[in-house]
């Protein structure tokens, strides 16, 4: 599925702002973005897998709160970095 | 009985040096010339990270950890072993056990210090975070684990005071100290919690705090709980701490495990309190701190405006201000505990970094001082390392 991607993880995706990758849950699609693009599950979810404080995840253009959300192949996913302060 | 110092340390003839300087946005390198009068400045390396620390590893002196993070991201530890051409991320950066299903865990919020380790354990590294944790690898810095000897110990959320109030950016676990005779020996420091000693590895811990003051708890004179903000044993003779603390300068000569309030001789109109402490890297009785204004409601700027640099020669009996080429007045920074720092060489020279983003030197042990940059962002360290 196409997963939407915010500048500050760009690093990680070569400059790509949009990426393919799969998985039936949020939990599945963050580990499969991992093996694709190393490091970048960790700068999104914490050590309690937990989504940290300025990154939010949508699938569908609805907010999921947490990693078991199901996921179709034909989902849309956007993934966006909050407002953090200067 | 006291143990036997280690034989001085060779004063290097490099022909140049390097300043790591980690900012709010990113880190800065500097490069300086042999008499150290010139230096170019590169960076900013990951612009918008902010760099609690960035250290050379002495042992190779090729590999650099720095250790950031970004606002929406979480934290990471980047390596370079080409003095920052290339940089690639470490593949396990610090992080706290996942905890048991109910249970509520530990995040790391941001790295905060780092720390080569003994001169024999090439490719081991200590880390300490925010919350108060410590971590330590040995590949270099790509992998890293918890010391459970202290994140896991059954006094950790009492001695490190998690889920107590802590300072605005969290508590953090700095000044890890390792005795250059003993890898297992290590010291450390917590904002919240105080100096602690491990002789196993880190297997082990006890608080090392007698005598100094926590004006901020109830009890007179508590195990633990102080406010650490710099610890540091001196290079060439590692049985004497100095401590700049939220409640004064100390000095403790082991095996004693007493601190003695060696700032009380600072000009009242000054006072003791400070991040920063260094100290000479050939001689234990010299020390430098950088006082902050920790009166009424802690401004925490230079006292009156006035900038400087106060050094000890006798190990803390005496202080004299070292100011000339600083602002005379109407200059309100202030040095953050890893931004300020010495070289090895003879005279030492001194580097500090401020939170307005000026870099200082000196080439004669802080006789003299003159900015080498301007206009960076606001500076959390500043670590010095021969090329």
């Amino acid at each position: 599925m196409n997963v939407a991607v915010p500048s500050p993880l760009r690093s990680y995706t070569d400059g790509k702002a949009a990426v393919n990758a799969s998985g039936a849950t949020v939990a599945e699609l963050l580990a499969d973005l991992d093996r694709r693009y190393p490091g970048i599950r960790f700068r999104m979810i914490d050590e309690q897998d937990a989504i940290r404080q300025h990154i939010r995840i949508f699938v569908n253009r609805e907010r999921v709160h947490g990693l078991g959300a199901h996921l179709a192949p034909s989902d849309e996913v956007i993934i966006i970095t909050a407002i953090s302060g200067g | 009985m006291p143990r036997k110092p280690p034989s001085s340390r060779k004063v290097r003839s490099a022909p140049g040096l390097l300043l790591l300087v980690g900012t709010r946005k990113g880190l800065f390198v500097m490069k300086g010339d042999a008499p150290r009068r010139g230096w170019q400045l590169s960076g900013p390396h990951f612009l918008g990270h902010i760099v609690h620390h960035a250290v050379l590893d002495p042992r190779d002196r090729r590999t650099l950890l720095v250790a950031a993070r970004a606002g929406h991201l979480g934290p990471t530890l980047f390596r370079s072993t080409d003095f920052g051409r290339t940089w690639k991320e470490a593949s396990r950066p610090p992080a706290f056990p996942k905890a048991a299903t109910g249970e509520k865990g530990l995040v790391v919020q941001h790295v905060f210090w780092l720390t080569p380790g003994h001169a024999s354990e090439p490719g081991v590294w200590y880390a300490g975070t925010s919350p108060q944790g410590l971590f330590r690898s040995a590949d270099g810095g790509d992998t890293w684990a918890g010391v459970d000897g202290f994140n896991a110990n059954p006094m950790h959320a009492t001695w490190a005071g998690i889920g107590q109030d802590g300072p605005p950016d969290g508590a953090t676990l700095h000044s890890i100290n390792i005795d250059p005779r003993d890898p297992s020996h290590l010291y450390l420091g917590m904002s919240a919690g105080g100096v602690f000693e491990s002789t196993d590895g880190g297997a082990t811990w006890r608080p090392l705090n007698k005598g100094c003051a926590a004006d901020f708890l109830p009890q007179p004179d508590p195990e633990y709980g102080h406010d650490v903000h710099c610890l540091r044993s001196a290079p060439t003779a590692p049985d004497v701490l100095y401590q700049q603390n939220h409640c004064g300068i100390y000095r403790m000569d082991r095996p004693g495990d007493r601190w003695t309030r060696i700032g009380e001789k600072m000009p009242k109109a000054v006072g003791d309190i400070g991040f920063p402490m260094v100290v000479h890297p050939r001689d234990a009785k010299t020390a430098w701190v950088f006082p902050m204004d920790g009166s009424t409601v802690w401004p925490r700027t230079s006292p009156g405006g006035k900038p400087a640099v106060y050094a000890t020669r006798n190990g803390g009996a005496t202080w004299h201000r070292l100011a000339q080429g600083l602002p005379a007045k109407d200059a309100w920074w202030t040095v953050k505990r890893q931004a300020m720092c010495a070289d090895n060489r003879d005279p030492v020279g001194l580097y500090f970094g401020t939170t307005s983003g000026e870099v200082w030197a000196s080439t004669d042990e802080g006789k003299r001082w003159r900015p080498i940059a301007e206009h960076l962002p606001h500076i959390y360290s500043v670590e010095a390392a021969p090329l």
